[in-house]
C-alpha cells in the first residue's frame, strides 16, 4: 500500500510541486517481433534530481534509454520534453534538445585522438580549434583532466569515461543519461565521478543513472525507477529502501545471500605458488611484471585488487600459460614446476582459467556453447576420444552448466555471442568449475554482470574453495573481494603487494596501495604473517 | 639524358592507374568496407571508357563513361555487402569475376579498334626544358588529376569533419551509429567513390596508356592497388610512395632485362612486388603504435532499429 502511494506521487520528495517534469515517457512500448522489450513504461525526469534506473540485464533499461536518446523509435507511447510531445528523429536531435548520453560500452574510437572523439559527439560546426579550447575549459571546470592530443587506445578506462562525460557536458545538456558509469572504475575514480554528478545536479540538470550497484544508488540518487521483464515495477525513493528491498524489486524474488565459507576449511597444501616471477611485456604498451611471489593454499581465495592496466592481464597470461616463463620454477601448480608448460599442460595439472574478456578471450563469440566448452575441456575432461570429438559429452557440459548455474538462453546450444553478459559469464565460470579444478584463476568474475548472476558466481567460487580448490580472483570491485577473498593483495605497476587479511584490508589501505603508496613496514610484515 | 627522361615518363604512366584505383580503395577501406572487386570495376571501366571515347571521339567523355561504369559496379557491391549485409570478401571476389566477364561482353565489338590517345600538356618554353620539362609539364591530364586526387583525399580525411566521420565509421561502426551517424549511407558513398576511382583507373589504360582495348588489359592492376592500400597502412602519403615505387621497379626491370643483366627474368619480374613489400614494411615499422588497419574493416554492420 505504501509502495502504491509512492508510485502515484508525481513529485518525489515533494520537491518540484510547482514545476513540470523535464522529460516524461508515457506508456512507452517497444517490441522486437513478438518480444516486448518495453511494455508501457511511464517515467518522469525532474530537473535537479539524480534518477536511478534499476533492473537486471534484459529488464529493458537499455531499450528505454535508447528510445529517450532517439536511437530507436518506440512502437507506441510518447515522450514529452518540457511538456510538449516530441518524436526524436535520432541522437543528434536529442542532443540539440539538451539530452546527453554516456554509454556503458563507450562510444569511442580507439585510433582517433581525444579531441577528434569529442568533435564526433558534437553537432555544432565550430572550428576544431575553438572546440579544443572549449574542451580544455570544460575539462578544467569539472576537474576532469584530459590531454586532447592523445589517442584513445593509450588511455585507461577511467580516462576514457572522462572523454565520454566531457563530450556530453560540452553540449551543455539539461538532461544527462549515464549507463553504468561506475562498472569499470576504482572506488576513488567513482568518488570523483559522484562529485561531478552532484555538481551537475546542483547546476539544475537532470540525471538518469543506470547502475547495478545498489549502495551507490542509495548514496547518490533521489528517485529510483525499477524495471523487470520490460515493465515498470515501481518508482521509489532509494534512500528509504534497503539494498535488499531494491534487489528484491529488481529480481522479483529474494536474492540468495552469498554464504561465507567455513572458517576452518583451510588446508595446508600449497596448490599454486608463484616464485619471483618477472616478465617483460610482449606488447608495446604492456606492463612489466616485477618479482611477483605468493602462495595459495587449497581452500583459500586470494583476491588481487588494483586499477585495470597495472599488470593484471600480464599476470593472468603468465599463470595461464598464454605467456611462458624461462624459469619453470616461477609458477608451481600442484607441486609441479609449470612456468614452461602450455595452457593445455597446465589444465592437465588441474588448473582452470577464466579471463576477463568474455567474448573473444573466454569464448569464441560465433561458436556454439558446446564448441566453446570443448575449447577448454578437450585435454582433461573426456570430450575427445581417439582424436574425435564426443559431441554428446560437450553438449552434456553445456546442459550441466546451464542447470547448475542457471544460464538463461534461447535454445539448448546457441552461439556464445547471443547470450547476455551475465549469462555468458555464468556459463564460462560454470564450464571451468565443472571440471573440478585444483586451481582456478579468474579475472573480473562479475564485470558488467547483474546482481542475481553475480551472487551465483561468487557463491560458486566460495563453494569451490570450500571443496578444497585454490582460487585466485582478480577484481576491481573491492566489495566483491571483501565478500569472497581470505586475503587481498594489490597490483601496482607490475608489482604485487604483500597480501592483507581481508579483515584488515580496509578501503583506505587498499586505496593507498592501488595508488602506489607503500604501507608502513610493520603493518606489511604483520600482514604477511597472516 | 633522353633515356632517363623516357624512363621517368614511363614510370609515371605505369604508376598512375595504380595510384587512382588505390586512392579510391583507400577511402572505401577507411570507411570500414573491404571491396575486393577493384580489378572487376577497373576492367569494366576500361571497356566502357574505350567504348565512350570511340563512340564520341572524346577522351573526356570516355573517362566519364569509365567513372560511371565503375560506380555502377560498386553500387552492385554496396547493395549486396551493405544493403543485404552479405560477406564482403565473397561479394568483392564475385564482383571481380562479374567484371571480367562483363568487360569482355562490352568490349567485344571494340577489339582491334584504335583511338587517338589522351593529349599531353604542352606549354611552350616550360615543356621544352631538358630532362624535367616533359616530366613536369608534358603529362596527360590523368597524371595531374591523380596527384590532385590523392592530395584532396588526404585533406578530406585529415582536415575535414566529414573525413573524420568517415574514419570514425571505419574504426568503430557501433560507436558511430550510437552517436547518430548514418554508417551505411556514409559507407555507400565511400564504396561509390572507390568504384568511380577504379573505373577511371581502368579507363586510363585504353585512353592514355595504350590507345586500344584488349580483354583483360588491367592484368591484375586492381589486385596490386588493393595490396598497396594494405602495405601503405591506409595512409595517403605512403600510398603515393608505394604506387610510384611499384611503377618504377616495373619499368626499370624491363630496361634491365633489355640490357641483358644476368639475372633470371622471372626474378626480375617479381622484383616490383618484392621491392614494394620491403619498402612499405620498413615504412610501417616506424609507426608509433595503435592499430593501423581500420578496426571495423570488412565487418558486417546491421543497425538495430
Amino acid at each position: 500500500m505504501q509502495a502504491h502511494q509512492r508510485m502515484l506521487d508525481p513529485t518525489p520528495n515533494g520537491l518540484h510541486s510547482d514545476e513540470s517534469p523535464l522529460l516524461q515517457a508515457i506508456g512507452l512500448t517497444k517490441h522486437y517481433g513478438d518480444f516486448l522489450a518495453n511494455d508501457s513504461i511511464d517515467i518522469d525526469i525532474w530537473p535537479k534530481q539524480i534518477h536511478a534506473l534499476l533492473g537486471e540485464n534484459g529488464a529493458g533499461k537499455s531499450t528505454l534509454v535508447k528510445a529517450i536518446y532517439g536511437l530507436i523509435q518506440p512502437s507506441a507511447g510518447e515522450i514529452r520534453w518540457q511538456g510538449t510531445p516530441i518524436v526524436l528523429s535520432g541522437p543528434s536531435e536529442a542532443r540539440s534538445r539538451g539530452i546527453g548520453m554516456v554509454f556503458q560500452h563507450f562510444s569511442l574510437f580507439d585510433n582517433l585522438n581525444v579531441a577528434e572523439n569529442v568533435a564526433l559527439g558534437l553537432d555544432r560546426t565550430e572550428s576544431f580549434k575553438d572546440m579544443s579550447a572549449r574542451l580544455e575549459q570544460v575539462s578544467k571546470t569539472y576537474g576532469l583532466p584530459l590531454d586532447p592530443r592523445r589517442e584513445v587506445w593509450q588511455l585507461s578506462v577511467g580516462e576514457r569515461q572522462r572523454i565520454e562525460i566531457v563530450r556530453a557536458l560540452m553540449q551543455d545538456p539539461k538532461f544527462l543519461i549515464l549507463d553504468e558509469p561506475t562498472a569499470v572504475l576504482t572506488p576513488q575514480e567513482a568518488d570523483q565521478l559522484f562529485i561531478v554528478l552532484e555538481r551537475l545536479k546542483a547546476e539544475g540538470r537532470a540525471i538518469l543513472y543506470i547502475s547495478h550497484k545498489l549502495a551507490e544508488v542509495k548514496r547518490l540518487c533521489d528517485t529510483a525507477t525499477i524495471l523487470r521483464g520490460g515493465k515498470k515495477v515501481e518508482t521509489c525513493n532509494p534512500r528509504l529502501e534497503t539494498a535488499a528491498s531494491l534487489a528484491r524489486m529488481m529480481v522479483g524474488s529474494e536474492i540468495k545471500e552469498v554464504k561465507a565459507a567455513a572458517a576452518d576449511r583451510k588446508t595446508t597444501v600449497p596448490r599454486l605458488v608463484v616464485n619471483d616471477l618477472s616478465l617483460t611485456p610482449s606488447e608495446a604498451h604492456g606492463v612489466r611484471l616485477e618479482h611477483i611471489s605468493f602462495e595459495l593454499k587449497g581452500g583459500e581465495i586470494l583476491g588481487i585488487a588494483g586499477v585495470a592496466g597495472n599488470g593484471q592481464d600480464e599476470l593472468f597470461a603468465a599463470l595461464s600459460g598464454e605467456r611462458l616463463s624461462q624459469d619453470p620454477g616461477t609458477v608451481v601448480i600442484e607441486g609441479i614446476a609449470a612456468g614452461h608448460l602450455s595452457i593445455t599442460q597446465r589444465r592437465k595439472l588441474g588448473a582452470a582459467f577464466v579471463p576477463e574478456e568474455r567474448l573473444g578471450h573466454g569464448t569464441v563469440p560465433r561458436m556454439k556453447l558446446s564448441e566453446n566448452a570443448l575449447l577448454t575441456g578437450h585435454a582433461a575432461s573426456g570430450m575427445v576420444h581417439h582424436g574425435f570429438i564426443d559431441t554428446a559429452a560437450t553438449l552434456e557440459t553445456v546442459d550441466r552448466a546451464t542447470e547448475t548455474f542457471d544460464v538463461r538462453k534461447a535454445k539448448r546450444d546457441p552461439e556464445a555471442a547471443s547470450l547476455s553478459g551475465g549469462n555468458l559469464q555464468k556459463f564460462i565460470v560454470g564450464r571451468e568449475i565443472l571440471r573440478n579444478p585444483a586451481v582456478l584463476v579468474v579475472c573480473q568474475p562479475t564485470w558488467g554482470v547483474d546482481a542475481g548472476a553475480a551472487a551465483v558466481i561468487r557463491q560458486a567460487l566460495l563453494d569451490l574453495a570450500t571443496a578444497g580448490a585454490a582460487v585466485l580472483v582478480t577484481s576491481q570491485d573491492l566489495d566483491e573481494l571483501a565478500e569472497i577473498a581470505d586475503r587481498i593483495a594489490v597490483m601496482f605497476h607490475g608489482r604485487l603487494s604483500a597480501p592483507l587479511a581481508t579483515s584488515e584490508a580496509t578501503r583506505e589501505k587498499l586505496g593507498l596501495l592501488m595508488g602506489g603508496s607503500r604501507l608502513e613496514p610493520k603493518e606489511a610484515a604483520h600482514a604477511v604473517g597472516t | 639524358m633522353e633515356l632517363i627522361e623516357a624512363i621517368i615518363l614511363a614510370v609515371l604512366a605505369a604508376s598512375t592507374p595504380l595510384l587512382i584505383a588505390a586512392t579510391g580503395e583507400l577511402v572505401t577501406e577507411r570507411s570500414g568496407v573491404l571491396n575486393l572487386g577493384v580489378e572487376g570495376m577497373m576492367i569494366v571501366g576500361a571497356a566502357c571508357g574505350f567504348a565512350g571515347a570511340w563512340l564520341t571521339g572524346s577522351i573526356f567523355i570516355g573517362a566519364l563513361f569509365g567513372i560511371v561504369a565503375g560506380m555502377l559496379m560498386s553500387l552492385v557491391f554496396a547493395l549486396m555487402a551493405l544493403g543485404l549485409a552479405v560477406n564482403q570478401v565473397a561479394t568483392g571476389l564475385a564482383l571481380t569475376i562479374l567484371g571480367i566477364g562483363l568487360s569482355g561482353l562490352i568490349g567485344a565489338g571494340f577489339v582491334g579498334e584504335r583511338i587517338a590517345p589522351a593529349v599531353h600538356l604542352s606549354i611552350p618554353g616550360l615543356t621544352d626544358i631538358p630532362l624535367i620539362g616533359r616530366v613536369l609539364f608534358g603529362e596527360d591530364a590523368f597524371v595531374y588529376f591523380s596527384l590532385a586526387l590523392i592530395i584532396s583525399v588526404w585533406w578530406f580525411l585529415y582536415r575535414t569533419r566529414p573525413g573524420l566521420i568517415l574514419r570514425a565509421c571505419g574504426d568503430n561502426h557501433v560507436s558511430a551509429h550510437a552517436l547518430g551517424y548514418p554508417v551505411l549511407r556514409i559507407r555507400t558513398f565511400a564504396v561509390m567513390f572507390g568504384g568511380a576511382c577504379a573505373g577511371l583507373a581502368g579507363a586510363y589504360l585504353p585512353l592514355a596508356y595504350t590507345p586500344f582495348f584488349i580483354p583483360g588489359m588491367t592484368a591484375g592492376r586492381g589486385w596490386i592497388a588493393l595490396a598497396l592500400v594494405v602495405f601503405s597502412s591506409w595512409r595517403p602519403g605512403r600510398l603515393v610512395v608505394g604506387a610510384y615505387l611499384f611503377g618504377a621497379v616495373t619499368i626499370l626491370q624491363l630496361h634491365a632485362q633489355g640490357w641483358g643483366v644476368g639475372i633470371p627474368s622471372q626474378f626480375m619480374s617479381a622484383l616490383p612486388y618484392l621491392a614494394t613489400v620491403i619498402v612499405l614494411v620498413l615504412l610501417s615499422r616506424a609507426r608509433t603504435g595503435g592499430s593501423t588497419a581500420p578496426a571495423a574493416l570488412g565487418t558486417v554492420f546491421v543497425p538495430d532499429r
